[in-house]
């Protein structure tokens, strides 16, 4: 396999009683897209959480870029977390600034452009999303499809080496996830970057992920490339893929 | 046994509670300290916080300072003692009524804003993407606040005691004909320059509190819309119960030896 830019190693973690991750491993490949699917409530969320130091597992390392952040004091996290891009389900964006104030946060609090230069940067990130005219707007004036491109926006500005993508179709029409898995399919490419997606929405996985990884009752069971986790003999994962109430997956 | 549960879980949250108060503040004491300040926030924090919190502290503090003239001027007056309701009204005003009734007002007021803006943001997944945005939510959101109202609770409490003074004089010379002289010159005899510094460094703290636990209930919220209700509700109160427990302790502190 090609080179691994952020590793799960053999992760456990619980919410109170309930237990969410229980010995997962996932190696995350650089310069890819590995989408993550699973029933809702898996875990999903919690991996990408994991994956930028914002929860600490119970057991197990979480390596990127070959360091184990688990160990991480917050003041390094802090400063780690910059490097890695996360565009949220609901975009969670500052509803007390403009969306070109909110893309334009992280460069100003963690760089040392200049004002000039961080409303070019943050204008023309705008424009790769198709929000050029939407940089003096408050984001209660913005759909919801143009929320997740303005969230998509304020992500990828620094340029970082890692994208987390929380649910980034769900709920929208099939134009407007058509259009965002493209965004995705797009900065992925302009950023020479990594990209880790979660999503239930199989079109979409299948237009843009290069690996798939299935997550079921803890643990990653499935692992591969769309074609092959299409293929895939495993009962779980069929069943997950036809949508099916009949096979081994608890209702 | 299962009191002494409750105990064991009452005192250990207690513990949790101050910990974590504790830890938030001292973070952002380092924030301060390394001068990592958003200045331009914390003066909108100033105006929102402190500026707009001016008219109910003003409406308050006189309506208590005109009461407290009209109990004590008649009984005074009677007595034969009306030369020393200035003194009583100005004296009590500058070490209890202005700190204590301005920090009050602004822990109902501006407390329970702080809990619910922070808690909103936390539902919201605000403070999660401000965190992955590699931004310190005590630097971003709690020091500007705490600022402000370290900064804007001693003027409010001057404005405090000015207006209860005044109030208080007015109605000493409508109601008991005391004049505006003789109730001046009694409360400048009583109340130094001291009194009125140490009622000032009184509100410093009574600030901190409530920024520090507006914030850290706001920062604490789970569970959606009800959870950003119950944080708000528990600021106030947690805030109020420590205003009058702190006020008691820098009374002690502060007067203790002058009485």
């Amino acid at each position: 396999m090609s080179n691994v830019i952020a590793r799960l190693d053999d992760v456990s973690m619980n919410y109170g009683e309930r237990v969410v991750l229980q010995n997962c491993s996932l190696d995350v490949v650089e310069g890819a897209i590995t989408c993550i699917i699973g029933l809702s409530g898996a875990g999903k969320s919690t991996i990408l959480r994991l994956l930028n130091g914002l929860r600490k597992p119970e057991s197990g390392h979480v390596y990127v870029k070959g360091t184990d952040i688990c160990h991480m004091p917050e003041h390094e996290l802090i400063n780690f977390r910059s490097a890695i891009g996360f565009a949220f389900q609901f975009a969670a964006l500052f509803d007390s600034m403009t969306i070109g104030e909110n893309v334009a946060l992280p460069l100003r609090e963690n760089t040392s452009m200049s004002e000039s230069e961080i409303e070019k940067t943050a204008r023309g990130t705008l424009e790769s999303v198709g929000l050029e005219n939407n940089y003096d707007n408050f984001p209660s004036e913005l759909s919801g499809g143009m929320l997740k491109r303005a969230g998509f926006a304020r992500a990828v500005v620094t340029n970082p080496a890692i994208v987390l993508y929380d649910e980034p179709t769900t709920g929208l029409d099939p134009i407007i996830t058509h259009l965002l898995t493209d965004t995705i399919k797009r900065l992925r490419a302009q950023l020479n970057g990594t990209a880790v997606v979660i999503s239930h929405d199989l079109q979409s996985i299948f237009m843009m992920a290069d690996y798939v990884a299935m997550l079921f009752e803890g643990a990653i069971i499935a692992y591969d490339s769309v074609t092959k986790i299409r293929a895939s003999m495993n009962p779980i994962v069929q069943q997950f893929l036809q949508g099916s109430e009949v096979g081994p997956i608890p209702l | 046994m299962k009191m002494l549960e409750d105990f064991g879980k009452g005192t250990t949250q207690f513990f949790e509670y101050a910990g974590g108060l504790t830890e938030l503040g001292g973070e952002s004491l380092s924030f301060i300290g390394k001068l990592k300040i958003r200045v331009t926030e914390t003066i909108k924090q100033c105006y929102l916080l402190g500026l707009q919190s001016l008219i109910i502290v003003i409406l308050t503090s006189l309506f208590t300072g005109m009461v407290f003239s009209l109990e004590s001027a008649q009984q005074a007056v009677s007595y034969g003692f009306g030369n020393l309701v200035g003194s009583a009204v100005a004296y009590t005003s500058a070490r209890e009524l202005g700190p204590m009734l301005s920090a009050v007002v602004v822990a109902g007021r501006v407390g329970a804003a702080i809990a619910a803006e922070i808690g909103s943001m936390v539902v919201t997944e605000q403070i999660e993407a401000l965190q992955s945005l590699g931004l310190a939510p005590a630097r971003f959101l709690v020091v500007p606040r705490l600022l402000a109202l370290i900064i804007m609770l001693p003027l409010l409490a001057v404005f405090a005691d000015v207006v209860s003074i005044g109030g208080g004089a007015w109605i000493a010379n409508t109601y008991a004909h005391i004049s505006y002289d003789s109730f001046m010159s009694s409360a400048r005899q009583t109340v130094g320059f001291q009194d009125i510094l140490k009622g000032l460094s009184k509100s410093v703290v009574f600030g901190i509190i409530i920024a520090l636990v507006g914030a850290y209930q706001g920062l604490g919220t789970r569970g959606g819309a009800a959870g950003v209700g119950k944080a708000t509700t528990g600021a106030v109160v947690i805030s109020i119960i420590l205003i009058f427990v702190s006020n008691f302790i820098l009374s002690y502190i502060l007067f203790g030896n002058s009485h």
